[in-house]
């Protein structure tokens, strides 16, 4: 409750202060929009479906791209974790790589797959796969050897011991790096829907842009970052609970 | 000619010779040895039998360390073989060996005979820290060795509940193994061990970090849990009177490296009781040998810090 009012208070003064910068008029209304602006351009995105539609084509996007880099980054950590010879040499590239904007590999990929779909889901994948790949490797050797010794005394081996106790063991350990992947994979969607007109949330804003609206640029904003904030807040806050449920690691529980 | 000698033996011969055993048998016959059959379930066959078996590795500055040396032990069908040593002696080692986790460097062991490859559901290690999944319910974990075997769902379900009712945690089937007490979290380990119907059962040191009056509990419900199931149990301990109270037989280990220093077998009837005159007096006579080697541990402990290097029993 009382946390409740904190942020109520919060967002309300935050809100006063933007009203009151854009009623002392310093600067024009097409440099600095009005939240009421906003508020409108948000309702009237809704009312003609652009919003819907570019919500459902970039969410359709970053979860194709973020499962291929799930998938393909857990391989790629089992593989470094589990062998001396590909940590040292994939080990120190992958982390170097991390340095590198995802959105480097935009022109390659417009090269490699066209202006297309296949192109922004290149960007989405090299954005997320790095965190992931990293998580899955650091997850794997802070899980207990117990784990592993355990599941093959109890007659599991390869796939089955893969599936069902290495990769359960390990979640707790690799969560947080999925987390990070996530915000990677949707900061890379938008960028890279920027750059071409794709239906998506990063082309609405840029046709914002085009239209000198920033009412609407601003709007699109504020959606990129609440459904950022849903995702982490309902999926991996979820499932973290879950685990921590299961594995006794919540204070109350 | 030689696809000739390959068929010779086959069908035609064999009515023949089923009335009259080959040479070798019926030798044996003769003396009046009742013989049965197949000799690969006679009990004169031991369940697991260690053969030389050494293991040495490399430590941090690269010398080689022999951690178990020559080892000899037989264990026969049902029997409960408790092995005692000071820590540091290889004891969970030499488990982890049979379990097949790790790969002895020379020597054999054998199991019915046969030589084993790797883990087997024929030998179930109970860790000592227990390794229960915190993933998975404690009806999930007991049923785990079951489902990587195959077995059906309905199957599985009774067994579950089956070995859960002998460990006396059938109401705590749907809890999570952090939320049930240390002696409890050691009985899903036992079920979950059982489950799976080994015929040797390794434990290492599992009652060690329990308190007095749940280890007493738990040494009874081992006790009455081998008597009804007739598993074969290896029993790592360094508590000579906990050997003592369980064993048929005490294989007292050296300490670096580890041998077999004699091996006391133990006659007293059962049940035993912890604290029974008989089973003090036949712990003091291994407490007796095993004081040289706790002695020999301790300053090894001791002087490590001053000496790199072990200084006593290291192989070259």
């Amino acid at each position: 409750m009382k946390r409740a009012a904190r942020l109520i208070v919060f967002y309300a003064g935050l809100l006063g202060l933007w009203t009151l910068l854009a009623e002392l008029k310093i600067w024009p209304p097409y440099l600095f929009p009005t939240p009421w602006g906003v508020g409108e351009a948000l309702y009237a995105g809704f009312q003609d479906h652009t919003f819907l539609i570019a919500i459902a084509v970039s969410m359709r996007r970053v979860v194709i791209g973020y499962a291929i880099s799930i998938v393909l980054g857990m391989v790629l950590g089992l593989g470094v974790a589990s062998s001396k010879f590909l940590e040292e040499t994939m080990g120190g590239l992958l982390v170097s790589l991390q340095s590198l904007p995802s959105i480097c590999w935009w022109p390659l990929a417009l090269l490699w797959f066209g202006l297309s779909q296949n192109a922004i889901l290149f960007v989405v994948i090299m954005g997320s796969l790095l965190s992931v790949t990293l998580a899955m490797e650091d997850g794997r050797k802070q899980m207990p050897k117990i784990y592993g010794m355990a599941g093959r005394n109890l007659g599991a081996t390869g796939f089955q011991l893969f599936w069902h106790v290495l990769l359960p063991a390990s979640l707790p350990f690799i969560v947080s790096g999925l987390k990070q992947g996530w915000a990677f994979a949707w900061r890379s969607l938008i960028t890279a829907e920027m750059l071409y007109l794709s239906l998506g949330l990063g082309q609405v804003l840029m046709m914002g842009r085009d239209l000198n609206d920033m009412s609407a640029v601003i709007a699109v904003m504020i959606l990129i970052i609440a459904i950022g904030y849903v995702v982490d807040g309902v999926v991996f806050k979820t499932m973290e609970r879950r685990l921590q449920n299961k594995w006794g690691l919540s204070p109350a529980s | 000619m030689s696809t000739n000698a390959h068929n010779f033996p086959a069908p035609i011969t064999i009515p023949v010779d089923s009335r009259i055993p080959p040479d070798g048998v019926r030798a044996k016959t003769t003396l009046g040895v009742a013989l049965r059959p197949s000799r690969g379930i006679s009990s004169d066959v031991p369940k697991v039998s260690l053969d030389e078996v050494c293991l040495s590795y490399r430590d941090q500055s690269g010398h080689r360390l022999l951690a178990l040396d020559h080892i000899n032990l037989q264990v026969k069908p049902g029997e409960f073989l408790c092995i005692v040593g000071p820590s540091g002696c290889g004891k969970s080692t030499l488990l982890h060996l049979i379990a097949g986790l790790h790969q002895q460097t020379s020597g054999q062991i054998l199991v019915d005979g046969k030589l084993i490859k790797g883990p087997g559901t024929d030998r179930i290690l109970i860790f000592q820290e227990l390794g229960l999944f915190p993933w998975l319910t404690v009806g999930q974990n007991v049923e785990f060795g079951m489902k990587m075997k195959g077995l059906g769902k309905a199957e599985r379900e009774e067994k579950t509940r089956h070995y859960l009712r002998l460990v006396h945690l059938a109401q705590f089937k749907d809890s999570y193994t952090h939320q049930l007490s240390g002696g409890m979290r050691q009985r899903v380990a036992l079920a979950r061990a059982l489950a799976t119907e080994p015929d040797v059962l390794l434990m290492d040191e599992p009652f060690a970090a329990l308190d007095a009056q749940t280890r007493d509990l738990l040494h009874d419900e081992l006790e009455r849990i081998w008597s009804e199931t007739g598993r074969t149990i290896i029993f790592v301990t360094h508590n000579v009177r906990e050997a003592i109270r369980l064993g048929d037989r005490v294989a007292l280990l050296t300490f670096r490296p580890g041998r077999v220093k004699r091996e006391f077998p133990v006659d007293l009837p059962r049940p035993r009781v912890l604290e029974d005159v008989h089973v003090a007096h036949a712990a003091r006579e291994i407490l007796d040998e095993l004081r040289e080697e706790i002695n020999r541990s301790l300053e090894v402990e001791y002087n490590l810090g001053v000496k790199p290097r072990v200084p006593t029993g290291v192989g070259e």
